[in-house]
């Protein structure tokens, strides 16, 4: 990332800092202090109570799950959980922040320092540290294109659980960043703590900026990007916000700190608004809601209760089951899908074919049917059942993903396919030498040419063997008889 | 400490509150009044040994408890709504910030 | 006193003496809204099962109510009604009580005379010309001009012990967390109580009792049990019913600010006291003279965050205009009266950046060492404490212009919001016709002690022909 200083005529080598905060809904019921559902979708303002309508005299109390899960992914990203943490108001006004402030968490937050390894390749494996992880409720919904003459409010998000984790701002380049969004989501799926869907709004991510020549330790002024609608529109922004920096200060300019929105279409950065009023957010503690106190055994019952986390997964199938470093990130994408594959890899007996199969022909008609890998119809035990006859030489592969795709549509075994509809290789000589009669037969030209010396027509008569046979014939033998008969 | 007309006013647009300027002399007068009083906690003798208070902790709720009912529609006491929203003065800055934004997508302090 | 002497006061009898005092351009002005009707038709209905059947009760308009407006005396929530009800209403309710109105108060409860209620002052039923003290002014009128014997209040620095001290009946502050704050309009979060008034301790404590309680709407709130107040509250042994018990003399209470008369007046209650059995002591509780300074940081501050949601998006009474902005402001300073106003932005400026650490958190500290004062005197074997309630007696409408001598009313008072103990006030004797309330406060739940005490010395002025 070297370029030339207009003013200097020098080459400045820029160095990209970059910070993630992380705002995350958790998997709960009921919003984080009142008994209203979190569920997505509903008529506006249905699921709102005195409590998250903000009414007066109404007050909030903790959900106890919410802290669960909180706990978990803060255990889950390494961090320390801490016996007393505080809520705090963050106060301003917003016409979908219905109290004029956000119950948040401030200098007591519940989890502060852990990690997301964001290269394993690299020795040693480069790692981002976690700032914090803080609970707080999130706003409601200003929907402005609904009405031309007024904006409209949607309160039912007001109040869903969130954590907002925060990354110390060591993140260099928008490949890291991309990583280390992509294995905290990883996590946030496997701990069950989220969905930890952009498109629906159950991860958000808001990016800072700064940028400085390499090797000077001072930060340089940050600014803010929010409106990141994927994954890939974050490392898009944070390209763009590095060449718009860059550009500002090679010409002499100052970055202003600001809050930025990426306008995914034109792949551009603009001021959040025109004018850039003073923030002072007046934190104070929440006086409605004690100290959140957690014992060191309620920590333990929740370090217990993680799953196994994709960094030990990744460890255990390379010393498991010897596979390729890309097919096993694959794998353990997801949890349901490592879990499937270990299942498959156990009834075949055979790791590499069942990966095979597992990233190949089953992803392929996951996705074509659109439905959930949990209920495919070919369950692990059939499909070990399946990859053994494919193992064994029982049947050819092509004929293996014929009876797979029967399989779907069939509850049988595929044994009782494959005999039923002739797909299991046939090595029988008897057989293969009236099919291969029957084509001497047919074609006369052909098989004469052969019988008279010209051997590369053989590749043709066994092709035609095959297509008689329905590909059940063993092309191997085929190959065998017709060489013995042209001796 | 005394507070100025600037800092009133300041304050004042954080509150959102407006102050008119035939209000503001007095209000200041007045506030610095109380804060003078206020200023006796600087002399307060603060032990060096102040032990922070032992903490029960807050009670939780169970995520099933169900919410309490409003026995009364959200139309009955709102100023403004339509279609279910409750309405508010378009929000002229967010004129392009697509179909839905919020403090927390977006930038707060309206 | 019996749960019968009070079941005697019917809705109707209600109704006939509000008509005496309540209504015209003389009136009390004690009441925002009635619903008449509505309490003569539950009175037709009600069984007679509960603690409090068919007994008419008044509720400080702070706490949400069903069927009448809860307008927090503020014009920004004229004619707002809640569409849920506050827990300490709904378990009045549960023993049988009948609501038949909501009562004046300064608006949001910030005041000390109930002349900043936007629906004009109230007036003390001992003399029309004054206050009845505030925030919870027209509670206290309606128990003492006799409309209702039981009346809800809510308290944040004294607004119900001091209003009972001007009208001259017994006003009771539990423990902060002995009853739910679930729909009390919030003012100042961490100060906040509701509170009951009562013509005598005995009726006091049985209110106390039938509203305190665990609350799983209330994270503040207390799952500890109610012992039984309204026996606490009947004396027993009438020769000697205090003996073992020591009161103490805070003596930082008694200096020169007091009305010297006032100060009598304590000094024969606090003789009683020892007649009664008990062993006065004087103790120190040091830091008194930093309450107030205390109280006017965090209040405030905890006020400017809790009124923020009054923006008129989703309830109160709209100011329209094109732009957010303008209608936030327009609403609320409209809305908002002097003393709310000036309240949201003391508070605003003390949370602000670079000013947060030498206001709230050094008032924070400083209510730390308040409330290490009493609990090293109830630590040091004083069961009670007994000190005057206010300052002065009643004073006259539109007398103190002042905020901070106003806030002054509330000395004596505030340090036990701060400290979250129980403390009450009952009627002591009368200087130039108006009512003295002395106070009692306890260590934090027991405020069983606290009615044992108040009753004995209830029962002690009674026995030489009243106060
Ligand atoms: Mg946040
Ligand atoms: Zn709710």
């Amino acid at each position: 990332m070297t370029t030339t200083s207009q003013a200097t005529g020098a080459a400045i080598d820029w160095e990209l800092v970059i910070g993630l905060e992380v705002h995350c809904q958790l998997k709960t019921r009921s919003k984080i202090f009142c008994g209203c559902a979190t569920s997505f979708g509903e008529a506006p303002n249905t699921n709102t109570c005195p409590v998250c309508l903000g009414l007066p005299g109404a007050l909030p109390v903790l959900n106890a799950h919410a802290v669960e899960l909180a706990t978990r992914a803060s255990l889950a990203l390494g961090c320390a959980v801490h016996n007393t943490s505080i809520f705090a108001r963050k106060n301003y006004f917003y016409p979908d922040l219905p109290k004029g402030y956000q119950i948040s968490q401030f200098d007591q937050p519940i989890a502060t320092g852990g990690t997301i390894v964001v290269d394993d390749t690299a020795t040693p494996p480069r790692a981002i540290r976690v700032h914090r992880v803080h609970m707080e409720e999130d706003a409601g919904k200003s929907v402005h294109d609904r009405f031309r003459d007024a904006t409209a409010i949607d309160l039912n998000r007001a109040g869903t659980p969130l954590i907002e984790i925060v990354s110390e701002p060591e993140i260099h380049s928008a490949a890291d960043a991309l990583s280390y969004l992509r294995r905290l989501k990883q996590i946030l799926e496997y701990t069950e703590v989220s969905d930890a869907n952009m498109e629906e709004g159950s991860l958000r991510v808001d990016v800072n900026i700064s940028i400085r020549p390499r090797g000077q330790a001072a930060l340089g002024t940050k600014t803010e990007v929010k409106n990141l609608n994927s994954f890939s529109s974050a490392e898009r922004a944070v390209e763009v916000e590095f060449a718009r920096q860059r550009a500002i200060l090679e010409g002499g300019g100052r970055v202003e700190q600001q809050t930025l929105l990426y306008d995914e279409k034109r792949n551009q950065v603009r001021s959040a608004r025109s004018k850039e009023g003073s923030h002072d957010y007046r934190y104070f503690p929440e006086p409605d809601l004690p100290p959140l106190v957690l014992t060191d055994e309620f920590v333990q019952r929740q370090q217990a209760a993680l799953p196994e986390l994709p960094a030990a997964k990744r460890d255990r199938f390379v010393t498991q089951y010897g596979l390729g470093a890309a097919d096993i990130e694959q794998l353990i994408a997801n949890r349901m899908l490592a879990d499937r594959f270990e299942a498959v890899a156990a009834s075949s007996g055979d790791a590499r074919r069942a990966a095979n199969w597992m990233l190949g022909p089953v992803l392929a008609a996951v996705n074509a049917s659109g439905g959930s890998l949990l209920e495919h119809a070919v369950d692990p035990v059939r499909l070990g059942a399946l990859i053994k006859l494919e193992a064994q030489g029982d049947v050819s592969n092509t004929a293996a993903r014929q009876i797979f795709t029967m399989m779907e549509r069939e509850p049988s075994e595929p044994l009782t396919i494959a005999t039923r509809d002739g797909l299991l290789k046939v090595s029988d000589d008897s057989a293969l030498v009236a099919w291969i009669d029957e084509v001497f037969a047919e074609s006369p030209t052909e098989a004469a040419r052969f019988m008279a010396g010209e051997r590369k027509l053989q590749g043709v008569l066994v092709g035609m063997v095959m297509k008689k046979s329905k590909g059940s014939a063993d092309p191997k033998k085929v190959n065998q008889l017709l060489a013995a008969r042209a001796e | 400490m005394s507070v100025t007309n600037a800092d009133v006013l300041h304050v004042a647009q954080l509150a959102r509150l407006a102050i008119d300027d035939t209000r503001l002399p007095g209000l200041v007068a007045e506030l610095n009044g109380i804060l003078q009083h206020i200023d006796a906690l600087q002399q307060a003798v603060i032990p060096a040994d102040l032990a922070a208070r032992a903490v029960a902790g807050m009670p939780l709720r169970n995520d099933d408890t169900p919410s309490v009912p409003l026995q009364r529609a959200r139309e009955a006491f709102a100023p403004a709504t339509r279609d279910g929203f409750f309405l508010v003065p378009r929000l002229a800055t967010h004129g392009d910030a697509g179909a839905s934004a919020s403090s927390s997508d977006a930038e707060g302090d309206a | 006193m019996s749960v019968e002497s009070l079941k005697a006061h019917s809705v109707q009898t209600a109704w006939s003496q509000y008509d005496a005092v309540d209504a015209g351009p003389t009136g009390l002005n004690a009441f925002l809204s009635v619903d008449r009707d509505g309490s003569l038709a539950a009175a037709k209905v009600i069984g007679t099962n509960g603690d409090l059947s068919g007994v008419p009760v008044a509720i400080k308009d702070n706490l949400a109510t069903l069927t009448l407006p809860t307008t927090c005396g503020s014009r920004l929530l004229e004619g707002y009604v809640s569409p849920y009800e506050a827990t300490a209403v709904r378990k009045l309710r549960e023993a049988g009580a009948i609501v038949i109105g909501k009562t004046n108060m300064d608006e949001f409860a910030m005041g000390s005379s109930t002349e900043n209620s936007a629906y004009g002052p109230t007036r003390n039923p001992v003399d029309r010309s004054r206050v009845p003290g505030g925030s919870s002014g027209g509670s206290a009128a309606a128990v003492a001009a006799g409309v209702v014997r039981l009346a809800l209040g809510s308290e944040t620095g004294g607004s119900v012990r001091q209003p009972a001290a001007f009208c001259g009946i017994v006003g009771v502050k539990p423990t902060y967390g002995r009853v739910s704050r679930f729909g009390l309009v919030a003012y100042a979060s961490s100060l906040d109580h509701v509170g009951v008034f009562a013509q005598n301790v005995f009726d006091a404590a049985l209110g106390t009792e039938l509203i305190a309680g665990h609350d799983p709407y209330d994270a503040t709130c207390s799952a500890l049990p109610v012992p039984a107040l309204r026996q606490s509250a009947t004396v027993a042994d009438h020769a000697q019913p205090l003996a073992g018990l020591v009161v103490g003399r805070p003596i930082e209470y008694f200096t020169e600010a007091l009305d010297p008369r006032i100060r009598a007046h304590c000094d024969t209650s606090l003789e009683r006291l020892r007649a009664l059995g008990a062993e006065v002591r004087d103790v120190s509780l040091p830091h008194t003279s930093l309450a107030i300074p205390v109280y006017y940081v965090l209040a405030p501050a905890e006020a400017s965050s809790n009124l923020a949601r009054y923006d008129g998006v989703r309830y109160g009474q709209r100011r329209s205009a094109d732009g957010l902005r303008e209608m936030y402001e327009r609403t609320r300073t409209s809305g908002f009266g002097a003393e709310v106003t000036r309240r949201i932005l003391l508070g605003t400026y003390v949370l602000s950046a670079g000013y947060y650490d030498a206001y709230y958190r050094r008032a924070q500290t400083v209510r730390e060492l308040i409330t290490q004062d009493f609990e090293r005197v109830f630590a040091d074997g004083v069961h009670v404490l007994f000190t005057p309630t206010a300052p002065t007696p009643a004073f006259r409408i539109g007398e103190v212009s002042d905020p901070y001598d106003m806030y002054l009313s509330d000395i004596y008072t505030v340090t036990a919001n701060l400290a979250g103990i129980p403390a009450m006030s009952q009627p002591i004797g009368l200087v130039d016709g108006l009512p003295v309330g002395g106070q009692f406060m306890a260590a934090r739940f027991d405020e069983a002690t606290m009615f044992k005490a108040a009753a004995a010395l209830e029962y002690a002025i009674a026995q030489e022909g009243g106060a």
